[in-house]
């Protein structure tokens, strides 16, 4: 199997502050950490790997030269290579653009290989952007199948069998190869990185991919002139713990005071 | 010495390993006396079962130097899952020493498939006395019969493979023992008495019984008679871990002691006011890094092609009685806290005391260091 990761770096956000006045993010001495649920989705890719030794996994990123830190530590926990996509003209890209040039990396990757990625994983999310559109855009950039959300996955029979969280429940979806698969918190925890892989990754060349290699893009697709989104302001939020807990000696009771208190406040009839 | 950035890389993440899944959840494997092996198994994954397995076989190819620095990380998270990894390269090394290609082969293949191996020499009535075995090796055709009980065996019930030392010619004493690989599945091997401790509780430690084995030739290592100096090699190359293991133990006695004088008050002040409780402290820093210094320059020694029988002496003894001094001060740093189960540092107590014992008492290191100043001398 041939695996791709896609993983972003990203500051931990839960190091991170807002500046009350400028309302900018405080990334002074914030470390930079692989997107969480990326880590999650190289540990399941990896996961697959353990099964299955003759599997390759590659990591891409888009982002500063900075981020072949993150695409290190990657290779330390098991990916076989990585790439890093980086040029100036691809930056303040927004979701589309980044989902374009990350795809047009992976076209790119795969022509190298002579063939298409079997599976190609993402993070639900990155946690800092939060959007979520990279993935399923990857997926239609590329005319791929998608599962979103999965809290697992594995292959049985040459297909991808993801467990995805919903409101109900669980659902248990299957895929044919290739496919696009984005990933949530995972009921295992990423693996350490193994000494060797460690070693590995010291000894790791990661190749820089630019605009020139990637000669199929159409820049007017890439960085901010690609870009639709436009941020017309930002603010910080307010955390008001305006909730108030309902306790009762049964459910009977605490559902008559929810009842009480909602019809007080006239948001019932 | 100062490790260089590659080895502490490597020290680092193991320490990150150690501080999140080692020193969290020790004790309660200990209270419940359960062996640890989800922890290990992490650690297996991670490679920390296999650092003396060589390059040429899919090892890392560390030197001695990275090998025990991260001894005695492990060491300052839990002695019992130390010495259960690193009993590995202890009882790898005659392999290493005196094997050949296809003897290495098997035996990693086999110690990396069933986890752990272990190193039988030890005996009821041969303790620092090997010259005293009674296991005998007795030829038959292409084979030899092995019998005899071996004791005190750390990994003895848990591992997929030994090397074991046993008598094959009695007349010739000590020119008389061969080494041998032995696997556990082999007819006749069983495991006799699992040893209840005093500390060091999260390592197996069992009598391991030969009953009738038959080996093929092919499982001598080396020379027949020449077993006892490849197992001396072996002590002389183990021992430095040890004195890592002692550094790390004391490592921790010294942190807890350190923070825990900060917090407790009496007489209207903290107690790391107090000069007595401070000598203590500074004593147990300045002994921890002294011995570190010992083995670090025993490995570096080694990396270098060195001689360094008398230095793994000195890095064993000095490291172990560090870690037993460290430990009782830290203790009495903490009072009446310190020798409750409750608290951390009474663990360290019973834990550092086997390192005056195994892999050679300090008596037998002493004797060591004196036949080779006396040698010198001469
Ligand atoms: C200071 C700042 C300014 C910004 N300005 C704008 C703006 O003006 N307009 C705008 O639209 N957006 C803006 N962004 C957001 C930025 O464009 C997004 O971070 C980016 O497009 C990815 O979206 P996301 O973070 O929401 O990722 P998500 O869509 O939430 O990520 C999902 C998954 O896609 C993959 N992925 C995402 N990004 C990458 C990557 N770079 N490399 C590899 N894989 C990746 C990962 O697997 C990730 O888990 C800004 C961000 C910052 C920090
Ligand atoms: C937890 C544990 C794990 C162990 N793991 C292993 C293992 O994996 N493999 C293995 O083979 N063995 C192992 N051993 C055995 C260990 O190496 C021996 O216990 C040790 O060598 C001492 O032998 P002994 O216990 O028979 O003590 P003895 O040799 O009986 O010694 C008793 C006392 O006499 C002193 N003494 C003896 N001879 C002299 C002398 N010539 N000069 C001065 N003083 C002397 C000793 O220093 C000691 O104080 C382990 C032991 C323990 C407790």
């Amino acid at each position: 199997m041939n695996i791709l990761v896609c993983i972003k770096q990203v500051p931990d956000t839960t190091a991170i502050k807002i500046d009350p006045v400028k309302h900018t993010l405080i990334r002074d001495g914030v470390p930079s950490i692989v997107s969480t649920f990326d880590a999650y989705a190289l540990e399941v890719a990896s996961r697959m790997k353990d099964k299955d030794k003759q599997s390759r996994i590659t990591v891409l990123s888009m982002g500063p030269e900075q981020a072949k830190n993150a695409l290190k530590e990657c290779i330390s926990k098991g990916a076989d290579e990585a790439y890093l996509v980086s040029d100036r003209v691809f930056g303040g890209s927004d979701t589309l653009a980044t989902s374009y040039i990350l795809s047009g990396a992976i076209k790119m990757l795969e022509e190298k290989n002579g063939a298409p990625f079997d599976l190609i994983f993402c993070g639900k999310q990155a946690i800092d952007g939060d959007t979520g559109q990279v993935g399923p855009e990857i997926a239609q950039h590329l005319d791929r199948a998608l599962i979103t959300y999965a809290s697992d996955a594995v292959m049985e029979d040459g297909k991808l069998k993801a467990k995805r969280e919903s409101d109900e429940g669980y659902d248990y979806l299957t895929a044919d190869l290739p496919a696009v698969i984005t990933v949530v918190k995972t009921a295992y925890e990423p693996r350490y990185p193994s000494l060797k892989g460690k070693m590995a990754a010291n000894k790791a060349v990661i190749p820089t991919l630019t605009s020139q290699d990637l000669s199929g893009l159409d820049l007017a697709h890439c960085g901010l002139k690609g870009s639709p989104t436009k941020v017309r302001g930002t603010f910080t939020p307010t955390h008001e713990k305006n909730g108030q807990k309902i306790e009762a000696e049964t459910g009977d009771e605490a559902g008559r005071t929810l009842v009480k208190l909602l019809s007080q406040a006239k948001l019932i009839g | 010495m100062i490790l260089n950035e590659q080895s502490m890389e490597l020290v680092n993440l193991v320490k990150e390993f150690v501080d999140n899944e080692i020193i969290p959840h020790a004790a309660e494997y200990e209270k419940k006396n359960e062996f640890p092996e989800e922890i290990l198994d992490k650690a297996l994954d991670m490679g920390l079962g296999a650092l003396c397995l060589p390059e040429e076989l899919g090892g890392l190819g560390i030197d001695n130097v990275t090998m025990f620095a991260i001894a005695e990380e492990l060491a300052r998270g839990d002695l019992g899952i130390a010495t259960t990894l690193i009993a590995n390269c202890l009882a790898s090394f005659p392999v290493l020493i005196a094997g050949n290609d296809e003897q290495k082969k098997m035996w990693f293949d086999i110690m990396q498939e069933k986890k752990y191996a272990a190193f039988c020499l030890t005996e009821p009535n041969a303790g620092s006395d090997a010259s005293g075995m009674q296991t005998t090796a007795v030829k038959d055709g292409d084979d030899y019969v092995i019998n005899g009980t071996k004791c005190f065996i750390t990994n003895g019930g848990i591992a997929g493979i030994y090397t074991v030392l046993a008598v094959t010619n009695r007349a010739k004493g000590i020119m008389g023992l061969t080494a041998f690989i032995v696997e556990r599945d082999r007819e006749g091997v069983s495991i006799g008495k699992e040893e209840d401790k005093m500390g060091m509780r999260l390592s197996n430690t069992c009598e391991v019984i030969f009953d009738n084995v038959r080996v093929p030739k092919d499982h001598v290592l080396g020379r027949e008679g020449r077993g006892f100096k490849y197992i001396m090699q072996t002590l002389d190359h183990s021992r430095p871990g040890i004195g890592a293991f002692g550094v790390g133990i004391a490592r921790r006695a010294l942190e807890i002691a350190t923070a825990y004088s900060r917090e407790r008050k009496q007489f209207g002040k903290a107690i790391c006011n107090f000069q007595a409780v401070q000598f203590m402290l500074a004593d147990m820093a300045m002994e921890t890094e002294a011995a570190r210094q010992l083995y670090l320059h025993c490995a570096q020694l080694m990396d270098a092609g060195l001689p360094y029988t008398m230095e793994a002496a000195m890095a064993k003894t000095k490291g172990s009685d560090v870690s037993v001094k460290a430990a009782l001060d830290g203790l009495q740093v903490m009072g009446g806290y310190g020798y409750m189960r409750e608290y951390p540092m009474e663990k360290l107590v019973r834990d550092s005391k086997i390192l005056q014992i195994y892999e050679g008492t300090n008596q037998i290191q002493r004797s060591v260091i004196a036949n080779q100043l006396l040698k010198k001398i001469k």
